[in-house]
């Protein structure tokens, strides 16, 4: 089979893009190593989805210069082929197919030759826990067996550089812990994965290293840990009963951001019980009334906000996400 | 293995994909093949009386059998290649496209499979509705030269079609479009002398009618298999042929190499 090289698993330098006027990608630089996982967190529209699609050879760069595996995506986009395996938004599966006919398929067309690919298919089938529905057409497949064929599909050349284009979106939570499973798996069997997500649960759970991506731009980089080190002390969530109270809260505190539909203020915070204290006073001496409020340790989303000030779990929960039941 | 090795390996694997999708989409491929057996019935039995009475006193229906088969048989071609803008647009509206074209895959074979998937699908086609005309009674005089020819005629035209479908169905936003753009092939086969000769339509559609290439077609291969006379309509059906394909494909392979390169996000 192909050798392996030496060279990272992806590097990508000053990727721009633009559809017309709308520029997606403002010089994008990111680096992921063999065998590891990078997650591209943002929000929809974020420009995360270009970025796989430039990477996979669908689509140009306007500029900007990308390696998979040591092949170059302009001058070699076959070489590139030859190495990936993308596992896109929407389901790249045939649904006039069955399960084991679709695996065949791309057997047939990596040319791995009749008794390799039929080991190969029967393998994969296996691994993916869709030996039983093997002779069946898609239509039978649940959204979380489709997935799952879809990335077995993306294996069957095995690649050395894998792209997940939101791989678990739509997923119930138990399909999303298998798929986050398998994903571990191929990283520790060397394979390099891209993975772009809107969740940060996700992103925390995989990544070795994440990029936050905003309007296309890199707002920020570095393991979860390091992100999560820049807000050291989480948030705060004050709750309101009505919009007034909250409006003057937003007043008092420049530096929270107010969410007039939930009427919850989020405070950054320090972590101290001197600071809530603090805070309570300054809430207390201005006559503002607090409903309720609730502490939160640090996650992505702080990171995000830091750095972007908008939140990013508003934008995960308009594609009816489990996130919420994936908490605990 | 060469790139040529490959891109027919591909090519192959890609038709064996097609023709199972016929299989797996039988209302679809049982619609395409019914309707010109149909329309040959509806021919014949309801209007034959009527149309063969201007062939001479005694012949009739038979007559008109006869004429008519050539034109019904362009029917078959033209419905047939409904189904392959259908089965491109449907390819290219799904995900499955992204993933082939993000396979070291010969990226011709994408559109080969089709079309000859649909060659395959088409000549079937020909053969089951000829059968049909048969049972109804219709004679040929041609041998087994007369016949090859027609084959030939009718497969080169079909070809053209397909190629021309498959640029349609490239072209085409949603599975919808698809399936309604290819649908004035169907009604060329009527502005042509398939079903009455052109000398009995007004000037103006007579001189569209002599002029498009259904009618080259039906007349050279109405000459081959009745023995009427084809004159220079052979030539003309093998240049409209041959023009056809070869816009068609060029159109056809600029649609698919540069689809979606605009797209965002």
């Amino acid at each position: 089979m192909m050798t392996r090289t030496s060279e990272p698993g992806i590097v990508a330098r000053q990727v721009r893009k633009s559809f017309g006027d709308h520029l997606v990608l403002d010089n994008v630089s990111l680096t992921a190593e063999q065998g590891k996982i990078l997650a591209l967190l943002g929000p929809n529209g974020a420009g995360k989805t270009t970025m796989v699609r430039i990477l996979s050879t669908l689509i140009p760069a306007d500029s900007g210069s990308m390696r998979i595996a040591g092949h170059d995506v302009v001058t070699n986009p076959d070489g590139v082929r030859a190495v990936i395996g993308v596992t896109g938004q929407f389901s790249a599966v045939d649904n006039l197919l069955t399960g084991a006919e679709n695996l065949q398929l791309m057997a047939d067309l990596r040319h791995l030759g009749r008794d390799a690919g039929r080991r190969r298919v029967t393998g994969l089938l296996e691994q993916f826990d869709l030996s039983d529905a093997a002779g069946k057409l898609l239509s039978v497949y649940s959204g979380g067996m489709r997935r799952r064929l879809d990335l077995a599909m993306t294996l069957v050349g095995e690649p050395q550089v894998i792209f997940l284009d939101e791989p678990t979106t739509g997923l119930d939570p138990r399909s999303r812990r298998t798929m986050w499973q398998i994903i571990r798996e191929l990283a520790a069997a060397g394979v390099t994965i891209l993975l772009t997500t809107q969740y940060l649960d996700e992103a925390d759970q995989l990544a070795d290293r994440i990029v936050v991506l905003d309007q296309g731009r890199i707002v920020a980089e570095g393991t979860p840990a390091e992100l999560k080190g820049r807000i050291p002390g989480g948030h705060i969530q004050l709750h309101f009963a009505g919009p007034c109270m909250l409006r003057s809260a937003a007043e008092l505190l420049p530096a929270a951001v107010p969410d007039l539909d939930q009427l919850v203020l989020q405070v950054p915070a320090r972590g101290t019980v001197d600071s809530l204290r603090e805070l309570l006073d300054e809430l207390h001496e201005a006559r503002i009334d607090v409903e309720r409020l609730s502490i939160h340790t640090p996650d992505l989303d702080d990171v995000f906000l830091a750095v972007t000030g908008s939140h990013l779990s508003g934008q995960a929960e308009e594609n009816l996400t489990p996130q919420g039941a994936q908490q605990g | 293995m060469t790139t040529l090795a490959y891109t027919v390996k591909d090519s192959r694997t890609m038709l064996h994909r097609n023709l199972k999708h016929q299989l797996r989409y039988p209302s679809m491929t049982l619609m395409l093949v019914g309707i010109p057996i149909v329309l040959l019935l509806l021919f014949v039995y309801v209007f034959g009386g009527q149309l063969g009475a201007g062939f001479g006193p005694h012949e009739g229906r038979t007559a008109y059998l006869d004429y008519v088969v050539p034109g019904v048989l362009l029917i078959a071609i033209a419905s047939a290649v409904q189904g392959t803008s259908i089965m491109v647009a449907m390819d290219m509206t799904g995900g499955i496209i992204d993933r082939f074209r993000t396979m070291a895959i010969a990226r011709a074979s994408v559109l080969t499979g089709h079309v000859f998937g649909s060659l395959i699908q088409t000549l079937a086609g020909l053969a089951l509705l000829i059968g049909v005309a048969f049972g109804l009674g219709y004679r040929t005089t041609a041998g087994a030269a007369g016949w090859l020819a027609a084959i030939g005629v009718l497969a080169l035209f079909a070809f053209a079609l397909i190629w021309l479908a498959v640029a349609l169905g490239l072209a085409a936003k949603s599975v919808e479009t698809a399936s309604n753009t290819p649908m004035f092939l169907l009604l060329l086969t009527f502005l042509g002398s398939g079903f009455v000769p052109t000398t009995t339509m007004p000037a103006g559609l007579r001189q569209f009618a002599e002029y498009q290439p259904f009618t080259p077609v039906a007349d050279t291969v109405r000459g081959l298999l009745s023995g009427t006379a084809i004159g220079d309509h052979a030539i003309s059906s093998i240049a409209w042929s041959l023009c056809i394909c070869v816009a068609a494909y060029l159109w056809a392979t600029r649609l698919y190499n540069g689809r979606r390169a605009a797209e965002p996000n």
